[in-house]
C-alpha cells in the first residue's frame, strides 16, 4: 500500500514536472570533487546550448556504489537515463540484456548522426561488442603510464630524459639507483590488477582469457597464467625481495604514490589521469613520463596498453523524448571543442581523433610535457584481440582475487605459477556461477 | 580496599595511568595531526608535537569541505548526524514506552505474539538484513532522507524490556489509586509512569544517541546525496580519495570533530551513561 | 505480572502500532526476504530469476573463501573478547584499590566506548599505516619491518587492536560493578586468614565474577560479529588475502560490491542463525541484572 502510494506520488511529481517543455534527462555520475565541477560546467554548458532537454547530473558516491545504485533502482523502476559504470562493471552490463540500451542502437533509432570512425579505436574497443557497435559512451577513460623522478636519475649517474623502456632497463636503472644511493626503492606501482597483470598481458600480446578477453561470450574462461605473466610476477616477487620494488597495497595502491612523492621510490607506474595530481604533490623534485616498460624478448612487444575509467550506459525503461535527449547529449560530449576541453582539464584520454588533434592545434601538449604520453602508447599499434580489453562477469570480485594472490605471492606463501593458477580457477568459478545466472 | 599495601597501591596507579595513556594515544595522535599542513605528512613519520595550522583545518572542515573528495562541509554532515541520533534515540524511547505500557498495563489477544514479535528484532541486527532492507527502504522512496536514514533503525526490543521492568517495580497501589481518582489509561500513563521513569528515559537517552551518532554502514548505503551524509560515514569517503593521498590534516580534523559530540555525552553524563549501560546490557 | 490492569481492548493495539509496524516493515520482512532470496539465483538487475534450492548454501560450505571466513570470525572474536576483557579485569581491579580518584580513572578511561567502531579503525590505521605511521617507524628500530597490507598476521593484530580499543571501557564498567557487588566481608576474612592478594583474587574475587565474565564473553562476540563492521571497512577491508574478512564484512562485500544476491543472502540467513543461538545463549544461562 504504502509503495504504491509513494510510486502514485512519484509519478504525479513526474506528470507535474512534463508540464514544463523541457524533458529532464537524469544522469548518475561517480565524478566527486574538481572532477564533479568539472562535469557540472559540461551540463550547465549543454543545458545552455539548447532549451528542449535538461540534464540532471547527480553524483552518487563511489564508482561500486553509482552502480550499485543504478542497478537497485532499476529494480525499483526508478532508474535514471544515463550512469557511468567503470570498466570492470562492463560484464555486468553487457550481460543484462534487458537493462540496457546499446549507445549504437539508440542513435540509429533516435536518428542522431553518428560516425563510429570518429573514435580513437584503442579507447573505444573496450566497450564495444564483437562486430565492432558501441555498447556504452567512453566518458573517462585512462591508461597507465611510467612516471621517474628526474633528479633522482640524474644523482644516480643518469640520463635525466631517459626513462626505461624494458624491464631490464627498470632493473638496471634501479640498480644503479639504489646502489649510488639516490633513493632506497627503484619502483612502485598502483594497481596490481590493472597495471601489473592487465594492462601487462595487453602491452606484451598475452591473453588474458579465452574468447578474445570474454569479449566473444560468456562461456570466456581466465588464461592469465601464461608463462610471460609467470615471469614477470615472479620477477616482481624477486624485485620486492630485494628492495628494488615496494608494494603499494591493494586494489589501486594507495600506499605507492606516498612513496614515490617522499623520493623513496624512483619510479611509479600508475593512472594517466593521475598525472596533475603527481604534479602537485611531487614538490621537492621534477617528473618525467614514459611508456609502461616491457620484456623485449617477448614477441609483439609492445603491443598498446588499455584503458580504464568509466563509461556512459543508457538504461531502459524510458520514453522516446529522454531517449531523444541522451542521443543529443552524447553528440554534444562527443563534439571536438567538449571532448578537448574534458581531455586537457582532468588528464583523462579524449575519445575522438579530432579531439586530439584539436588538442595538438591548441599547442596542449608542448605546453605539458608527457600528457600525450598516455594517447601515444594507446595507439601504438591497432588493438588485436589480446589488447583491445576485457569482459568477464563479477569482474569486481575477480580483482579482489588478483590483489589476494598477488599478495600471498608476495608474503612468500605461493609461488608466482601457484598464484596465477589460483587465481585462475577461482576466477572461473566466479565466471562460472555469472555465467549460470545470465543465461 | 581490605589493607594498605604501598606497593600495590604503586602498581595500580601505574597501571591505571598507562591505561589512560594508551586510550588516549590515538586521539592525541589525531589532535597533533589535525593542527599541521598536508604537506608535514609527505616527509615520512607523523609529527608527535602540535603544528600552527589548528584554526585553519578546523575552519575548512566546518566551512567548505574538501572538494577534491566530493566532502561537504562538516557542519551540515554534523547536523544531520544530530538528527538522526535524536530522531533514533527519542524515536526508540517513545515507541518502546508505549509498547510497554501496552504490554504490562493490558490484557488482549495475542499479546505474548506481540510481545514475541518486538523480542525477535534483538536477534536481527541490521547487518544480516541489509540487502533485503535496502531494497524495502528503497521501495519505500526513502533514500536519500532522514526518515530512511532513522526510522528502520528505531524498532528496539532492549528498551522496550527495560520500559517493561521499570513498570513491572511500580507498585499495583499507584494504579489502584489513580483509578479511584478516576484516571484513565493515558492520564495514568502521562501523569504517573512517565514520571517515574524519567531517570530511565534519560539514561537510555545517552546510550541510544552514541549509538545513533556511531550509525555507520546503514548511512554509509543509503545516502549517496551529500545533503544527507552523516559524518561518520562521511569521513570514510574523505579517507579514501581517487589518485591522491588522503589529507591527514584535514582527515583527522574531522574525526576529532565526530567523536566530539558523543565523548562529550559520556563525560559530562557519566552517571546517567553507566546507568544507562548497565541496565540496557546492550 | 500485574494484578490490576486496564480493560480497553483497542488502545493496546494503538500503543504497540508504531513498534510492531517497524518490525515488520523493517525487520521480519526483509528477514523473509533474505530467507527467500537465499533459495534463488538472480542476475543483478533482477531479469532472470531462477529457484536453485539449497544451491547456495552447498556452495557456500565448498567455498574455501566462506570457511576461511569462518575461521577468521572465530579467531578475531575470541582475540578481542580476551584483550579487551583482560585489559578491563585489570583496570578494574587497579580502580577498586582506589578511594578518591577511582571516579577521575573511570571518566578517564569510559569515553572511548563514545567512538565510532569505524573512528576507532581510522585512528589505529593512521599509527598502524606503512608509510607515515608511528608504529611501524618505532617497530622498525627492534627489527621488525610492519605491513599490514601484506602480512595477514600484522593485519589481523591491527583489526584486532582498533576493534579492542573501544571495548575496554564497556568491560571495564561491567567489571567494576561486579566487583563493587562482592562483599566486602569476604575478602577481609580471606585476608585475615592470610590469603595475599593473588591468592584472593584467584579463590575469591574471580570466582564470584564469572557470571559477569560469561556474559561479557557473549556480548563481546556479538560486538565483534557484527559492530566490527566500521572496523574493517576502515582498515584492511577484509585483506591482505581475506584475512580479516569477516562473515559480516563478506556479507556486504558479496551482495554490495559482488551483486551476488544469492550467496549474500544465504550468508544472511546463517548469521541469523548464529544470533539467534547467541540470543538464546545470553537469555537462557547468563545471570542477568535485569530480569525480563
Amino acid at each position: 500500500m504504502i509503495r504504491i502510494a509513494a510510486v502514485s506520488a512519484i509519478a504525479l511529481a513526474a506528470s507535474l514536472n512534463a508540464a514544463s517543455a523541457q524533458t529532464e534527462v537524469q544522469w548518475w555520475h561517480a565524478m566527486g570533487g574538481e572532477l564533479g565541477m568539472k562535469l557540472d560546467e559540461m551540463v550547465a554548458a549543454y543545458n545552455a546550448s539548447q532549451s528542449d532537454y535538461k540534464v540532471v547530473a547527480s553524483f552518487k558516491g563511489t564508482y561500486a556504489e553509482t552502480m550499485t545504485a543504478a542497478i537497485a533502482a532499476f529494480r525499483a523502476n526508478e532508474q535514471p537515463a544515463i550512469v557511468q559504470v567503470f570498466e570492470v562493471g562492463t560484464g555486468t552490463m553487457m550481460a543484462a540484456k534487458g537493462a540496457i540500451y546499446p549507445v549504437y542502437e539508440l542513435m540509429a533509432d533516435m536518428g542522431e548522426a553518428f560516425d563510429p570512425a570518429a573514435f580513437l579505436p584503442s579507447v573505444v574497443g573496450y566497450y564495444t561488442d564483437t562486430a565492432g557497435n558501441l555498447l556504452s559512451m567512453p566518458f573517462n577513460s585512462s591508461t597507465p603510464i611510467l612516471y621517474y623522478n628526474k633528479d633522482v636519475f640524474e644523482k644516480a649517474g643518469l640520463d635525466r630524459e631517459t626513462p626505461p623502456a624494458t624491464w631490464a632497463d627498470v632493473e638496471a636503472f634501479s640498480a644503479k639507483i639504489m646502489e649510488s644511493g639516490a633513493a632506497p626503492c627503484g619502483f612502485t606501482t598502483g594497481w596490481i590488477s590493472w597495471i601489473q597483470t592487465e594492462n601487462f598481458s595487453a602491452w606484451h600480446n598475452q591473453p588474458i582469457g579465452t574468447l578474445e578477453n570474454g569479449f566473444g561470450g560468456l562461456e570466456t574462461e581466465l588464461t592469465v597464467n601464461g608463462p610471460v605473466q609467470q615471469k614477470h610476477w615472479e620477477n616482481l616477487k624477486k624485485w620486492q625481495d630485494s628492495g628494488v620494488f615496494q608494494y603499494g597495497g591493494p586494489v589501486g595502491g594507495n600506499d605507492a604514490p606516498p612513496k614515490f612523492y617522499a623520493q623513496e621510490c624512483a619510479m611509479i607506474m600508475n593512472s594517466s589521469a593521475g598525472r596533475a595530481g603527481v604534479i602537485a604533490n611531487a614538490t621537492n623534485f621534477e617528473v618525467g613520463y614514459g611508456m609502461l616498460p616491457y620484456y623485449d624478448d617477448v614477441e609483439g612487444a609492445p603491443q598498446n596498453s588499455i584503458i580504464g575509467g568509466a563509461t556512459l550506459w543508457v538504461l531502459q525503461g524510458k520514453d522516446e523524448a529522454q531517449y531523444k535527449g541522451v542521443a543529443d547529449f552524447f553528440s554534444f560530449l562527443a563534439s571536438a571543442e567538449v571532448q578537448a576541453g574534458w581531455h586537457q582539464d582532468t588528464g583523462y584520454l579524449p575519445i575522438t581523433q579530432a579531439a586530439y588533434d584539436l588538442s595538438t592545434e591548441q599547442g596542449y601538449y608542448t605546453a605539458n610535457p608527457g600528457a600525450d604520453v598516455s594517447i601515444k602508447q594507446m595507439t601504438l599499434n591497432a588493438p588485436t584481440e589480446n589488447s583491445k580489453g576485457l569482459r568477464f562477469g563479477s569482474y569486481v570480485q575477480i580483482r579482489d582475487i588478483i590483489d589476494e594472490e598477488f599478495q600471498a605471492l608476495l608474503s612468500g606463501g605461493k609461488d608466482a605459477k601457484t598464484a596465477l593458477d589460483a587465481l585462475v580457477s577461482r576466477g572461473n568459478v566466479l565466471i562460472r556461477e555469472f555465467e549460470a545466472a545470465n543465461k | 580496599m581490605v589493607e594498605d599495601r604501598p606497593f600495590l597501591n604503586f602498581l595500580a596507579h601505574a597501571v591505571l595511568i598507562l591505561g589512560v595513556v594508551v586510550v588516549a594515544f590515538p586521539v592525541y595522535l589525531a589532535l597533533i595531526a589535525s593542527t599541521h599542513t598536508a604537506q608535514a605528512f609527505s616527509s615520512g613519520v607523523i609529527p608527535l608535537l602540535p603544528g600552527a595550522e589548528m584554526a585553519n583545518n578546523y575552519m575548512t572542515m566546518l566551512g567548505t569541505g574538501m572538494s577534491s573528495s566530493g566532502a561537504p562541509p562538516l557542519g551540515g554532515m554534523m547536523l544531520n548526524s544530530l538528527i538522526m541520533a535524536l530522531i533514533i534515540s527519542l524515536g526508540k524511547i517513545v515507541i518502546s514506552i508505549t509498547s510497554a505500557f501496552a504490554i504490562v498495563y493490558f490484557r488482549f489477544p495475542f499479546r505474548n505474539l506481540a510481545f514475541w514479535a518486538i523480542f525477535v528484532t534483538l536477534m536481527l541486527p541490521v547487518e544480516v538484513r541489509i540487502v533485503p532492507t535496502f531494497k524495502v527502504v528503497a521501495d519505500l522512496g526513502m533514500l536519500n532522507s532522514y526518515a530512511g536514514l532513522s526510522v528502520p533503525l528505531i524498532a528496539s526490543a532492549t528498551a522496550t524490556f527495560l520500559f517493561r521492568q521499570v513498570f513491572l517495580t511500580i507498585p499495583d497501589e499507584m494504579l489502584e489509586a489513580a483509578r479511584i481518582d478516576g484516571a484513565g489509561p493515558m492520564k495514568f500513563f502521562r501523569d504517573i509512569l512517565i514520571p517515574l521513569s524519567r531517570t530511565n528515559i534519560a539514561a537510555l537517552f545517552v546510550i541510544l544517541f552514541i549509538y545513533g551518532w556511531n550509525q555507520y554502514l546503514w548511512p554509509l548505503l543509503i545516502t549517496t546525496d551529500d545533503r544527507f551524509y552523516t559524518v561518520v560515514a562521511g569521513i570514510k569517503r574523505m579517507a579514501e580519495v581517487a589518485d591522491a593521498v588522503p589529507q591527514w590534516n584535514f582527515v583527522m580534523a574531522a574525526v576529532m570533530l565526530a567523536m566530539l559530540p558523543p565523548v562529550l555525552v559520556v563525560i559530562f553524563m557519566q552517571r546517567l551513561f553507566v546507568k544507562g549501560l548497565t541496565e540496557t546490557e546492550k | 505480572m500485574k494484578r490490576t490492569i486496564f480493560g480497553n481492548q483497542l488502545l493496546p493495539w494503538l500503543l504497540l502500532a508504531p513498534q510492531l509496524l517497524i518490525t515488520a516493515v523493517f525487520f521480519l520482512w526483509p528477514a523473509g526476504q533474505a530467507i527467500w532470496q537465499s533459495f534463488l539465483r538472480e542476475d543483478a538487475f533482477g531479469l532472470k530469476t531462477s529457484f536453485v534450492g539449497l544451491l547456495n548454501y552447498r556452495a557456500l560450505f565448498n567455498d574455501g573463501d566462506y570457511v576461511n571466513a569462518l575461521g577468521v570470525t572465530l579467531v578475531f572474536s575470541v582475540a578481542v573478547a580476551a584483550l579487551s576483557m583482560g585489559l578491563a579485569l585489570l583496570f578494574a581491579l587497579a580502580v577498586d584499590r582506589m578511594l578518591k580518584t577511582a571516579n577521575m580513572y573511570t571518566t578517564l578511561l569510559v569515553w572511548p566506548y563514545a567512538v565510532a567502531p569505524a573512528i576507532a579503525g581510522i585512528l589505529w590505521w593512521f599509527i598502524f599505516n606503512p608509510t607515515i605511521g608511528i608504529l611501524p617507524y618505532l617497530l622498525d628500530f627492534v627489527g621488525y619491518d610492519w605491513n599490514h597490507s601484506l602480512q595477514s598476521g600484522d593485519a589481523m593484530v591491527l583489526v584486532v587492536i582498533a576493534a579492542s580499543w573501544k571495548q575496554v571501557s564497556y568491560n571495564f564498567l561491567f567489571f567494576v560493578a561486579g566487583l563493587q557487588s562482592i562483599p566486602q566481608s569476604l575478602r577481609e576474612a580471606a585476608a585475615i586468614d592470610g590469603a595475599g592478594p593473588v591468592k584472593r583474587f584467584f579463590t575469591i574475587t574471580f570466582p564470584l565474577l564469572t557470571p559477569t565474565t560469561f556474559f561479557l564473553l557473549v556480548v563481546n562476540v556479538v560486538y565483534t560479529m557484527f559492530d566490527t563492521f566500521g572496523v574493517i571497512d576502515a582498515t584492511t577491508q577484509g585483506g591482505p588475502a581475506q584475512s580479516t574478512n569477516i562473515l559480516v564484512y563478506k556479507v556486504f562485500k558479496d551482495g554490495f560490491l559482488g551483486l551476488n544476491l544469492g550467496s549474500s543472502a544465504a550468508q544472511s540467513v546463517i548469521l541469523m542463525g548464529i544470533v539467534i543461538v547467541l540470543t538464546i545463549i545470553q537469555f537462557r544461562y547468563i545471570e542477568r541484572r535485569v530480569q525480563y
